[in-house]
């Protein structure tokens, strides 16, 4: 192996993939770039997912939960407060006692409501929010995917779209992973209108962007009631998901592709028990007639609209650019080369939205892997390239997910539907909390794993000097682990 | 002080299989008149046993070390021991425990390591062989296992007990080990910091500058440092002792709250990192000053937990290796040989500084460049452990510190 296949080989496991683990550089050495495009062939699906409730199901056992919440707390609500009548006092007989008594039963009302909603929230609390038990699951089963991968440029890719068409588990904690299966992973290495399609159909997104309950002015429901049409789901569309933000369309085509989007919601959870949590189109919802998006009159009857618009937004060509761009500035720079991000978008056009074809087109790219490392890893990579290191293959979600809040990326918890941003001054005033991360990750690992066996098999002596000398140099292994974590050749990409 | 972890019972089984020995264990403890215990405390980093036991005695002390000698009439007055020697002033307690014989320091010792690795010596130091690199089992816990089961230190039931989310070696191995992870952990130590700080400044000029304004700022959030005078780097100036001091408490009086039971563990092992003080390393006012003063606070809290259970305790504090007897270009010490132990507890014959004086004239130095060991610490461990747990002289040159027959145990040690 020369030292320049072996130098490709690191940049190819740093920069495309999840970081090297024992054994990975030899193993795609020969041919860098043809191990990236194979592992786009091998199936995305996780194994042990079958087990795990789809996202209506786990809507639903939320959603039941929360009622019965409700009414428990109602129950002891009222428990509480008849126990306080029975005793309160009664009839006042000369003015000053009855003024005494009517301070005393303000008093008395304020104890009351306090004991009360005391009862009612001990009572909720009773019940756990089956949420965080299946967000943990879908986090370990997600994670131990990165770490199961030989390169891992198939799960980055799952990791890059589930971040452009993010959701936030702060708001759907239950759906978040389900989401991620059920329409990122299935599509990350499609068509990108099939994955738009399902994205926006997702139960999990039309929840999160807020669309459920909008309305048109005209359809049967607007009509009735006083609520109306809700333009965040189709903003968030134009800007974030497909044409990007500043790419011609304006505010009447948002409120148009809005109008075109009512009536996407689901099927409440406590009137199917069969599929309450699942996509429908409700059409009392839905502005009837047509509208024009972009300059273009959409005339179809129900959801065919919105496809149809979708269909429209995904083939358009400041799209490509737009998605060739975010996929160049995650993988290769902060500032992407404007060569390659043509070439991207040139493939998107060419193909029709081939994503594993871009994908491709990326690795293929001479400009891809010409400049430096200068990629500083985001904290999910970071944390994952250092256990994949270690060797180890197994996660406790409590402590990795704990350990990604941390480090200010906690998994599906995006601050806004913008997703986590990708570039350098994002991220990099985190590093002395990486610090006492690694500081403590080296201290649990010490007794199984090795700093100069990292050197030596994971990075195959293909690290700086520096490094070198620092980690021979450390005055334990704690410390020498956590200067090999890191270091820039650890951190960068 | 944070809230205590008390080891689980499914904590205490973690890699032991010895499931039956839990119901046991109150029964075994006190099977014999005197129930000893035993902490060993691992100083990380190599310390320099100069610093920290001056012999300001030695005719070559001074021209050793110049101004940075730690003497007797300085600015901060070492605390005399005997004729030759005197103790580092961050140490009061250890001091008042030596004057009342609770205390013994052994100087110019070494393991048989002799090269200047940190891991390397480690594993000698912990595993008790003599090459490095043996990593399976320490000697502690094989001294355990060197014992009759169900006599006073009961080898099979859960005697031992290591500190820290990762067991220190020395007492892992087959006898089963309880653990306790103290709950606020520790971040980057300012050594870990400062070598950051200083690759990333060959390396990556972005990650330094950042690195760098979160050591200030760090700095200005902790208590004000005892800055090292020579040094006109802030960074140097080590952040946050306020925490490392209650660390070294939190973990050493926990470890002596468990020891102190009586149906509790009979040895106990943690380390303690910082030691490779190879820049600005201010024995009088620095650094290893701050360091020392951290240990000698862990040794209070170890004393006042362990209540009755004092007098049948030893604490031995012992490191990989010493630091260069001169004082290198950034004003601190490199890797060297020989250096100091810190034996305390009320089991101990203390009161003396054990040592065979080797000198500090250049050809009397290891190399003309490191104190020169004169003690093999393994035969002060062997004495720990033959006089203090009982274990059987012909088991430790065999099972417990390999091939070490010609390193006969030194007697007398404890009371």
């Amino acid at each position: 192996m020369s030292n320049s296949a072996k130098a490709e080989a690191v940049l190819a496991l740093h920069r495309f993939g999840m970081g090297p683990r024992p054994g990975s550089i030899a193993a795609v050495a020969t041919d860098p770039r043809g191990a990236l495009i194979a592992e786009l062939d091998r199936p995305l699906a996780l194994s042990a997912a079958a087990a795990q409730p789809s996202s209506a199901r786990a809507y639903r056992t939320v959603a039941d939960a929360n009622a019965r919440r409700t009414a428990r707390a109602k129950q002891a609500q009222q428990q509480a407060k008849k126990q306080q009548m029975a005793a309160a006092p009664t009839v006042a007989d000369d003015q000053s006692q009855a003024e005494a008594q009517t301070q005393g039963k303000i008093q008395g009302q304020g104890q009351e409501k306090d004991a009360a909603e005391m009862a009612a929230k001990k009572a909720a609390e009773a019940i756990p929010d089956p949420g965080r038990p299946i967000y943990l699951q879908e986090a370990k089963l997600r994670t131990e995917a990165a770490l199961a991968a030989e390169i891992g440029f198939a799960e980055r890719l799952v990791w890059f779209w589930s971040n452009h068409f993010c959701v936030s588990a702060n708001k759907i904690q239950s759906m978040s992973g389900a989401y991620e299966r059920e329409a990122i992973r299935t599509n990350a290495l499609g068509r990108f209108v099939d994955l738009l399609q399902a994205v926006e159909g997702h139960p999990a997104m039309l929840f999160y962007l807020d669309n459920l309950e909008s309305m048109g002015a005209n359809s049967t429901a607007g009509i009735n009631r006083s609520r109306g049409l809700n333009e965040n789901f189709a903003r968030e569309i134009m800007e974030l998901h497909t044409l990007g933000v500043r790419t011609g369309y304006t505010q009447d085509d948002v409120i148009s592709f809005a109008n075109v989007l009512t009536g996407w919601t689901l099927v409440p959870p406590g009137a199917d028990p069969q599929h309450g949590g699942e996509f429908t189109f409700n059409p009392r919802l839905h502005e009837p007639g047509g509208q024009t998006v972009l300059g273009k009159r959409y005339e179809q009857e129900d959801v065919e609209q919105g496809r149809a618009v979708l269909r429209d937004l995904a083939a358009h060509p400041a799209t490509a650019t737009h998605v060739a761009t975010k996929l160049a500035r995650h993988f290769v720079a902060d500032e992407p080369p404007p060569v390659l991000v043509e070439q991207m978008a040139k493939t998107f056009r060419d193909t029709e939205g081939d994503l594993k074809q871009v994908a491709i087109a990326m690795v293929s790219s001479d400009e891809a892997w010409r400049g430096p490392p200068s990629k500083l890893k985001r904290p999910s990579e970071w944390v994952v390239g250092m256990i994949r290191a270690t060797g180890i293959t197994q996660v406790d979600p409590v402590r990795y997910t704990g350990g990604q809040e941390l480090l200010g990326e906690g998994l599906w918890r995006p601050s806004a539907p913008k997703g986590y941003p990708d570039d350098e001054a994002s991220w990099i005033d985190g590093v002395g909390r990486r610090l006492d991360v690694a500081n403590y990750f080296a201290e649990r690992v010490t007794g199984i794993t090795d700093p100069q066996a990292i050197i030596d098999d994971v990075f195959a002596s293909e690290i700086s000097s520096e490094v070198k000398q620092a980690v021979g140099r450390a005055e334990s292994r704690q410390q020498a682990l956590a200067l090999l974590f890191m270091s820039a050749d650890f951190q960068r990409r | 002080m944070s809230i205590v972890h008390l080891p689980t019972r499914r904590e205490l089984l973690v890699g032991s299989g010895a499931l039956f020995a839990w119901s046991q264990m109150p029964r075994l403890a006190r099977a014999e008149g005197r129930d000893p215990r035993l902490l060993v405390i691992i100083l990380r980093g190599a310390l320099d046993g100069l610093g920290a036991v001056a012999p300001v005695g030695d005719p070559d002390w001074m021209s050793l070390r110049g101004d940075r000698a730690l003497v007797l009439d300085g600015k901060t007055p070492a605390l005399p021991l005997d004729s030759l020697f005197a103790l580092n002033p961050a140490m009061p307690n250890l001091y008042r425990l030596y004057k009342n014989r609770q205390a013994s320091i052994v100087h110019a010792t070494a393991t048989p390591y002799r090269e200047r690795s940190h891991f390397d010596g480690q594993d000698v130091l912990e595993s008790g062989v003599a090459r490095p690199g043996a990593t399976g089992s320490g000697w502690l816990n094989r001294a355990l296992l060197a014992l009759e089961s169900g006599g006073r230190v009961d080898p099979h039931g859960s005697r031992a007990l290591g500190i820290g989310s990762v067991t220190p070696l020395v007492v892992r191995g087959a006898a089963p080990v309880m653990t306790w992870v103290p709950q606020k952990l520790l971040s980057a130590s300012a050594d870990t910091q400062n070598r950051l700080l200083d690759l990333y400044r060959h390396t990556d000029p972005k990650l330094a500058s950042v690195l760098q304004a979160r050591i200030k700022l760090a700095a200005l959030d902790g208590t004000p440092a005892m800055g090292d005078p020579m040094s006109d780097d802030p960074t140097l100036a080590p952040p946050g002792i306020a925490r490392v001091r209650a660390y070294f408490a939190d973990a050493a009086g926990t470890a002596a709250r468990y020891l102190a039971k009586p149906d509790g563990p009979r040895v106990g092992a943690m380390g303690f990192v910082g030691w490779d003080t190879h820049i600005a390393e201010g024995a009088a006012s620095g650094q290893l000053f701050n360091l020392l003063g951290a240990l000698d606070g862990a040794l209070a809290a170890i004393e006042t937990n362990m209540g009755e259970t004092w007098h049948e305790t030893v604490v031995a504090v012992v490191t990989e290796f010493g630091r260069t007897a001169r004082i290198n270009g950034t004003q601190g010490t490199d890797h060297g040989t020989g250096t100091v132990a810190f034996l305390a507890g009320g089991a101990l014959a203390g009161g003396r500084v054990i040592a065979d004086w080797p000198g500090l004239k250049p050809a009397q130095l290891l190399e003309d460049r490191d104190l020169k060991p004169t003690i093999d610490l393994r035969a002060v461990l062997k004495g720990l452990l033959r006089d203090h747990l009982r274990v059987e002289e012909n088991l430790l040159a065999s099972a417990v510190f390999p091939d070490s027959a010609d390193v006969r145990p030194m007697g007398g040690l404890v009371g």
